[in-house]
């Protein structure tokens, strides 16, 4: 009986250093690639990385310049299309969480937020091209600014429902139980509690149409020059990556890996500050 | 050998049932809850006293396939009348949960909040409310420095005294406690109970406990509820020392339950 007890334990140790083991490669694997895409940017990256970057606009082959009119573009894109989606989203994913209970609405909207969030960004680039960029007739950074705006509405819809979901009932109830009227138990109680999350969804769908290309490139497609006028074709950092990588020039495509660098670490810092957020939220509770 | 005690009702509940959907969880409930009095619901899991309780309040409204039938009188009544004014009618009943529901704001925010929806009270008179409410709910020593400070930040027994006080704060006339104090250490149980012993001076309280000794050491009268039946009623003492009923015998003896 002694022996067995042993032999048990040294058996449950085996199969859980191997699960470990196992677990511990699988994070190793998935860690080498972030790892080496992180260094291969820094390489080619960096040594293009200067003041100028920020200073000069998108040069001519053969000349120096910078990225500034492809840095404010993608900002001006995200910065509008996030000010559009964030209050919608957030409206929308509040009706879900807190009326979704009862009838047909609910449950139809939610499947199609589903199909929306795993919708490819080209197609919603496609999109915007036919119902707006093919009726004004030009490229534009509204247009881009439409496609980027539909990418964040069912990010911001879904995790401003989970959030909200992860209020305990218990909380409406005792803010019921008070007499509050249902959109002030909403708008100061459980929005309130479900601020730090709801937040930290906003901002994840911030760093994901920072890094799309797809939708901007019939929608805002490029612009060569400076330019601060939304309803032009404006410059961005995803399609002025994409067009010098592809080009046969040993400077643009320098350029092109700096600003890949620059897009990378953003949506690093993002992530990183969404998570910090998050952790602050759950802790409070 | 029954002590009587002289007493004014204050809820009086009339063939009461009640519905989850298709399953009826109370069945004819009748009783009489006296004022500024401790009655207890006592009995085991599921018997429906928790759901007795909601009904005092219509706390089942929030839910859509949940209904009742029958009667509840406060002061004559009735409160289950589709006219009676939800928001009104949770002015003068309170509640209070068995988890500590602090609500994501300050500690005088969350006294303060209850009472905006029905006064308008200036800087002055909601200091002097919200000071009021924190110590009848014996929290005012313990937080008087950090009023400012975020309500879920405090432990446990404290949350739940905040909770106490803020449905104070609104002077209800009637403060409902579901097991108030099945999430708190011994300690904590303790300063409720005391509280409890005091604030039966200003409200009728009725209190669901899972704890049979709370219920002998707290209240004046005790309900034994047994699967939506009221097996039954009447001061705590004769129900705990000379039950009328073998069910209530066999329960509070620890025999079933």
């Amino acid at each position: 009986m002694v022996l067995n007890m042993f032999d048990l334990y040294l058996r449950r140790r085996i199969v859980n250093s191997l699960g470990l083991g196992i677990s511990v490669l699988a994070m190793l694997f998935g860690l080498f690639w972030l790892g080496w895409i992180l260094w291969t940017l820094l390489e080619h990256g960096l040594p293009g990385l200067g003041m100028h970057v920020f200073t000069q606009t998108t040069p001519p082959p053969g000349s120096a310049g910078g990225l500034i009119n492809a840095i404010f573009g993608s900002l001006m894109m995200v910065i509008t299309a996030t000010l559009i989606g964030t209050p919608i989203g957030i409206l929308a994913g509040t009706y879900l969480a807190e009326f979704g209970q009862r009838g047909w609405l609910a449950p139809v909207t939610r499947f199609i937020n589903d199909v929306l969030l795993s919708a490819p960004s080209i197609v919603i680039g496609l999109f915007i091209y036919e119902v707006y960029v093919m009726q004004i007739g030009h490229f534009s950074g509204w247009g881009g600014t439409l496609a980027l705006s539909i990418i964040v509405i069912p990010v911001v819809i879904r995790t401003t429902e989970n959030m909200l979901r992860l209020i305990p009932n218990s909380l409406r109830e005792a803010a019921a139980a008070l007499g509050t009227p249902q959109w002030k138990i909403i708008n100061f109680v459980t929005l309130r509690a479900a601020r730090a999350g709801i937040l930290t969804g906003v901002l994840l769908a911030v760093a994901r149409i920072s890094g799309e290309t797809a939708p901007l490139l019939f929608t805002a497609l490029n612009n060569q020059f400076w330019n601060s006028d939304m309803n032009q074709p404006m410059a961005n950092l995803p399609v002025v990556i994409f067009q010098f990588a592809m080009s046969p020039y040993a400077d643009w495509q320098s350029l092109a890996w700096t600003g890949a660098l620059l897009i990378t670490l953003s949506v690093l810092t993002l992530n990183i500050v969404a998570r910090i957020m998050f952790r602050q939220n759950k802790s409070s509770h | 050998m029954t002590v009587e005690i002289i007493t004014t009702p204050k809820l009086i509940v009339r063939d009461l049932n009640f519905f989850y959907g298709e399953y009826r969880a109370l069945k004819d409930i009748n009783l009489t809850i006296p004022e500024k009095m401790v009655t207890a619901f006592i009995g085991p899991s599921g018997c429906g006293k928790s759901t007795l309780l909601r009904t005092f309040n219509r706390m089942y409204q929030l839910y859509p396939k949940q209904s009742a039938t029958g009667e509840v009188l406060l002061d004559g009544q009735n409160l289950l009348d589709k006219k009676q004014d939800l928001n009104t009618l949770r002015a003068k009943i309170g509640m209070v949960f068995q988890k500590p529901t602090p609500f994501p704001m300050s500690i005088y925010d969350n006294i303060a909040f209850g009472v905006k929806l029905y006064e308008k009270l200036n800087r002055n008179e909601m200091d002097e409310r919200v000071e009021w409410a924190l110590k009848k709910a014996a929290l005012w020593g313990e937080v008087k420095d950090k009023l400012k400070q975020s309500g879920t930040g405090l432990s446990g027994g404290q949350q739940q005294r905040l909770c106490i006080a803020r449905a104070i704060a609104v002077k209800p006339q009637v403060l409902l406690l579901d097991e108030p104090t099945s999430a708190l250490d011994p300690i904590s149980t303790a300063h409720i109970e005391k509280l409890i012993e005091e604030l039966k001076k200003d409200f009728t309280i009725v209190i669901v406990t899972h704890n049979m000794q709370q219920a002998a050491r707290i209240s004046d009268f005790t309900a034994y509820m047994y699967l939506g039946d009221l097996i039954e009623f009447g001061d705590t003492s004769s129900v705990f020392t000379n039950p009328k009923r073998t069910e209530t015998e066999d329960y509070i003896t620890g025999r079933f339950g």
